[in-house]
């Protein structure tokens, strides 16, 4: 993990310094005593990590976080004990040590960072996951994304999942498949159509136009269709 | 009373003795130069500033394992933010211990 030093204080810099690379974990591309120089920095580098003292002349840790766009994960270092609370109203700060910072405290600290990591990771490998929906076509399961369907057909005891490169029959039901599906990307126009909405070209009385096939949409359900679309 | 010491700083720096010079040559280096400038801001009855030089003052203070020292310097840091300076004569104290403790 690639990190920064930023503080005022060079015994500060130097106590967090080592500890990085104590920990073997982090690795200190530079440090800065100024936040404004640091900012320029980070225009034309990427790091992983802040070490960030709060309290400087002329242009706080505060200052910092908010005039960066895009941040990295933040730890902010302070003397003083009472900017715990607004320290954390930030989501990119993950600790808040109080200088001078122990090595157990760090290694604490270090230890938060990584728990931090995995789960955002994890959530991030979730939210991929779900993009998709996982159909069993002829004794295999087959990985569809799901915003690549246009329309789902109720065909007897089975579903075609029409997609922009291929078609699916698939043993299920236009209820199970509805289930999965996000709603406000899908509509179930008719007993037997499930349609997507970003898909629809055009909608003419009682039909709506996905693709080249023209789509019945039944009376109870039109007036909902009508309600989520975004009507001039 | 309690007196600077190396305490704290062995416990950072564990056997690194490397380490252990480089942070004592840093704060020989800029303790007189910021406990100049906070007495210059503070003789100009430019209380922020000094406020904000006691502020930088504290991390020393506390690395040198003055606990009680530390606590008078976050009083007085504040204090100073509203101009009360009644706590002036015991920073003094404080900055004077860490001056004959790095001379030594």
């Amino acid at each position: 993990m690639d990190c920064i030093i930023i503080d005022d204080d060079a015994t500060a810099r130097l106590i967090i310094k080592q500890h990085c690379i104590n920990s073997k974990q982090i690795n200190v591309l530079e440090e800065f005593s100024s936040a404004i120089d640091a900012i320029k920095y980070l225009n034309n580098n990427s790091v992983d990590l802040v070490y960030l003292d709060i309290h400087m002349p002329n242009f706080s840790g505060f200052d910092f976080i908010q005039t960066l766009k895009n941040l990295p994960k933040i730890i902010l270092t302070t003397s003083d004990r009472n900017f715990a609370l607004e320290a954390f109203e930030y989501k990119s700060v993950v600790d808040y040590l109080l200088k001078p910072i122990s090595k157990e405290r760090f290694e604490k600290s270090l230890e938060k960072l990584v728990a931090t990591s995995t789960v955002e990771k994890s959530l991030q490998k979730e939210e991929k996951l779900s993009d998709y929906i996982f159909v069993s076509v002829d004794k295999r399961l087959v990985k569809i994304n799901i915003a690549s369907i246009y329309l789902i057909e109720a065909k007897g005891d089975y579903i075609s999942i029409k997609t922009n490169d291929k078609n699916y029959l698939v043993h299920s039901t236009l209820k199970k498949i509805e289930d999965k599906l996000p709603s406000n990307l899908f509509f179930k126009v008719h007993r037997s159509f499930i349609i997507n909405f970003s898909e629809i070209i055009d909608i003419e009385d009682n039909s709506v136009l996905i693709g080249q096939v023209v789509v019945p949409v039944s009376r109870s359900n039109k007036s909902e269709l009508m309600k989520r679309l975004n009507l001039l | 009373m309690e007196q600077p010491n190396l305490k704290f700083i062995k416990e950072i720096v564990g056997d690194d003795k490397a380490f252990e010079k480089s942070l004592i040559d840093i704060i020989k280096q800029e303790f007189p130069a910021e406990a100049s400038l906070f007495t210059k801001n503070f003789s100009q009855k430019k209380y922020t500033e000094a406020s904000t030089n006691v502020h930088k003052l504290k991390h020393k203070i506390s690395l040198l394992g003055l606990e009680e020292g530390f606590e008078i310097a976050y009083e007085f840091e504040n204090e100073l933010k509203n101009g009360n300076t009644a706590l002036h004569p015991e920073f003094l104290e404080i900055l004077h211990k860490i001056h004959l403790y790095l001379l030594e």
